[in-house]
């Protein structure tokens, strides 16, 4: 690279970015991209549309985030917004995950996982497809504008553009009927979020994945230096082997006049290959840096380039810290188990399955009906005309299953009558009955009366039992308050 | 600085100038796209500041080209709920106060609705938990002076208790027995005596039985014999623990010395139809409601649809 600071000029305070045309290559590792791509797409695209059938009462979206409704549904599983634990621990996993999959194989998320990969690759493809591969994009970009220059660039980015809105299309659809949200679009009646959604992620999409590219790996995106911290000298990360290629012999011919004249001659015919399919446009023989986001597109170029000049492959190649110093010194590399099974991932494995099951524990054996009691405070008591004393709760039942239940409340610990806020005293009993609707909350107004000799702060329980099917149960504990003696 | 001048040799870029830990920093410069962004920014905040009011001045701030407030936006919002909330307020207007009892949709905005409005209009007396104080009734309790049910709770908001110059007002008046000379301070001492124990706040005493024949010749026509009460004077029952003015001996004798006339405003005219039915509705749901009297059944005709039984 040029000095981007000439000493004798005044600092350049801000650099355009230099252009990228990264060529096209075959090999084992883009067929491993090809084949993620297709499967991370794939997933993103279709999810929406899958069915899941829950009966009359609750949508039968597989996968739905209701935020209406507050809502979460994913197959068989609904999340309540009190239970979002879950969707935590999911991230948690998430996040752990991460640190697993970096201090194993290093940064594969970003090589091979990493939204701003898969896009800004398949834009990569339709570029090369209506513009041509690296040469032939370069000299386009240095010809003038003219007729055939704005059709294909008029091509590429309408292209571009459809992948983008259908990219951000596709967003909205997990937060509604995906059907009924795709006819509402079509004819004009989708909520404005709607549209401004797939504007925005329209709009960033095309931008990112577009033109801003490795930009977003080197500047924008935080993950790179966070991972920095997971890798150590056991992570896999995509290396040159210096020991191996260096010094550079400068052409196949020279490699063999160099051979012939006992010149010592590197494995590495310099021939720019692994810098010209890079994505990012680094120099992986530089050493490791923070553009390298390990998707191995160099290992492919630089292994064609040793097949052809009858070498061993991977001069460039997977290797971690600790092998590069074992292969430098003649000593075969660890195996992999070895390389794989280290406290640090084993701990993040551990951590991670132990979340992983606890989230299990607890979804299995999770209540689908809830009760919760609050006293009314104001005032605490009532004295009615009987001389007996009153008090008052504000009691919310949860249905969480996809029926309308009806129920039964029922007072435990206080010698009193109960009744709710339609009913009077004179409908008083010992248990009032409400009718849950499907997937709601219920919430009512209870009074529990009671004679007013006991104890000024007295235990009583609210037990909600189910009169349908399993006869689920739950309790709240609550006070009943009498008055001081005197009052 | 003589350092700003040095240049790194690997990437030909120049330091900054600062080391720490031997680790020095290079001037490298900022991505084109990111002094961009930085402009944008500023034509942003610059267009804002045109479009929405931004500038504070003595008055007001400057009120942008767009004439967008904080006000307008509330204003608007409440015009909205207003509309949005026009329909089930005409519903509570036309259905009786009864029937919201037993219509859970229309139960539960009517209690909302009643809960507001008693905030704004009926806290100032009755407490915001409706508890009352003295001279002023416990709304949650089940001691009603003229009736509990919703209907009849409705019209005591309506009309009011001795309102002057409303005609359906709640309007009686309990003689000051003390003070127009009626009794003698002896007599009403007796009464009280006798009230006291048919309370059940004190033991029979001579006093107490001297307080019997003055109580069923002064008092008996509206509290009743028994003291029980007349909900049709508003007379209350002398005979629970429950005291609008206070039950102890010397509240009592006041009472009945200088007689006690409150006022309850009528809010027919001030409030709405709805408004008026929600607060029904709400202060029966505190607790205290009684539930309508059943009206007396009229024989109906068996069932049948054509098939024998
Ligand atoms: S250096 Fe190689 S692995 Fe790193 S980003 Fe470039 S092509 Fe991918
Ligand atoms: S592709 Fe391989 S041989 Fe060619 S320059 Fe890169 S490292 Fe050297």
């Amino acid at each position: 690279m040029a000095s981007q600071n000439d000493p004798d000029s005044p600092a350049r305070l801000f650099e355009a970015r230099r252009k990228i045309f990264p060529r096209k290559i075959d090999g084992t590792f883009r067929r491993l991209k090809w084949a993620i791509m297709i499967v991370t797409l794939t997933i993103y695209y279709v999810t929406p549309w899958l069915r899941w059938d829950r009966g009359a009462w609750a949508p039968d979206q597989a996968v739905l985030v209701d935020l209406a409704n507050r809502r979460f549904y994913m197959f068989s599983i609904e999340i309540w917004p009190h239970e979002f634990y879950y969707v935590a621990g999911l991230l948690i996993m998430a996040g752990i995950g991460l640190f697993l999959v970096t201090s194993a194989v290093g940064r594969a998320w970003c090589g091979y996982a990493c939204p701003q990969t898969v896009w800004t690759d398949l834009f990569l493809h339709v570029e090369r497809a209506i513009e041509g591969d690296r040469n032939a994009q370069v000299r386009l970009q240095n010809a003038p504008w003219g007729p055939a220059k704005i059709a294909k660039r008029g091509a590429k980015w309408s292209v571009w553009l459809l992948i983008s809105v259908l990219t951000g299309g596709a967003w909205i659809f997990y937060f509604a009927d995906a059907p009924a949200l795709a006819r509402s679009l079509f004819d004009g009646t989708a909520p404005f979020v709607a549209y401004g959604t797939i504007a925005v992620l329209t709009a960033t999409t095309f931008i990112l994945g577009g033109f801003m590219r490795e930009q977003v790996c080197v500047y924008m995106c935080p993950w790179p230096r966070i991972q920095g911290a997971m890798l150590d000298e056991k992570s896999l990360v995509v290396t040159y082997k210096a020991w191996r290629g260096e010094p550079r012999s400068r052409g196949l011919k020279r490699a063999v006049e160099g051979e012939a004249a006992l010149v010592p001659a590197g494995d590495c015919i310099d021939c720019n290959a692994c810098v010209a399919v890079c994505p990012t446009g680094i120099d992986i023989r530089e050493g490791p840096q923070i553009g390298c986001i390990t998707c191995a597109l160099c290992i492919d170029a630089c292994d064609q380039m040793m097949e052809k000049v009858g070498r061993p492959i991977r001069l460039i190649g997977y290797t971690t810290d600790a092998d590069e110093k074992l292969a430098r010194s003649g000593q075969p590399a660890l195996s992999p188990v070895r390389r794989l099974l280290r406290p640090r991932t084993i701990l993040y494995f551990a951590v991670w399955a132990a979340i992983g099951l606890a989230m299990l524990f607890a979804l299995g054996n999770r209540a689908r009906i809830d009760l919760s009691v609050q006293q009314s405070r104001n005032p605490v008591w009532v004295r009615l005309s009987d001389g007996s004393v009153r008090n008052s709760y504000t009691v919310k039942v949860r249905n969480m299953e996809a029926r309308p239940r009806e129920v039964e409340i029922a007072i435990d610990g206080a010698p009193g009558v109960i009744w709710n806020e339609a009913g009077t005293r004179e409908s008083a009993g010992r248990t009032v009955r409400m009718r849950v609707d499907a997937d709601q909350v219920a919430k009512a107004q209870l009074f529990v009366a009671a004679p007013a000799a006991g104890d000024a702060r007295q235990p009583i329980r609210f037990t909600v039992r189910a009169l349908d099917g399993d006869g689920a149960t739950a309790a709240g504990e609550s006070y009943f308050e009498r008055p001081e003696a005197g009052q | 600085m003589a350092d700003d001048k040095r240049i790194d040799e690997a990437t030909g870029t120049r330091f900054v100038g600062h080391e720490w830990d031997g680790i020095e920093e290079l001037d490298t410069p900022m991505p084109r796209w990111w002094l961009w962004t930085f402009y944008a920014s500023i034509v942003f905040a610059i267009g804002y500041c045109i479009a929405y009011p931004a500038w504070p001045l003595m008055e007001r701030a400057t009120a942008g080209v767009l004439g967008w407030t904080s006000e307008g936006e509330l204003e608007a919002e409440m015009a909205r709920e207003r509309t949005r909330s026009a329909g089930v307020l005409a519903e509570i207007a036309r259905t009786p106060a009864e029937k919201i009892l037993s219509n859970p949709r229309l139960l539960r905005v009517a209690e909302e609705g009643g809960r507001s409005a008693f905030k704004m209009h009926c806290v100032q007396c009755h407490g915001s938990g409706a508890a009352g104080s003295s001279g002023y009734p416990n709304l949650n309790d089940d001691d009603w002076l003229w009736g509990g049910d919703v209907a009849t709770i409705e019209r005591t908001i309506q009309h009011g208790i001795r309102q002057p110059g409303d005609d359906g007002t709640r309007m009686s008046m309990m003689p000051a027995f003390g003070k127009d000379g009626i009794l003698t301070a002896a007599n009403i001492d007796d009464v009280v005596s006798h009230v006291r124990v048919i309370s059940g706040q004190e033991r029979p005493s001579a006093a107490s039985r001297r307080g019997v024949a003055l109580f069923s010749a002064n008092c008996a026509a509206c509290h009743g014999d028994g003291g029980q009460g007349n909900r049709s004077f508003g007379a209350p029952s002398l005979t629970d623990p429950i005291w609008l003015y206070g039950g102890d001996r010397d509240a009592i004798t006041r009472t009945v010395t200088n007689a006690r006339y409150g006022i309850m405003p009528a809010w027919v005219g001030r409030l709405d139809p709805a408004t008026i039915r929600m607060l029904a509705v709400y202060v029966h749901s505190l607790g205290g409601g009684e539930a309508t009297p059943a009206p007396t059944p009229t024989p109906s005709p068996a069932p049948g649809n054509g098939q024998p039984k």
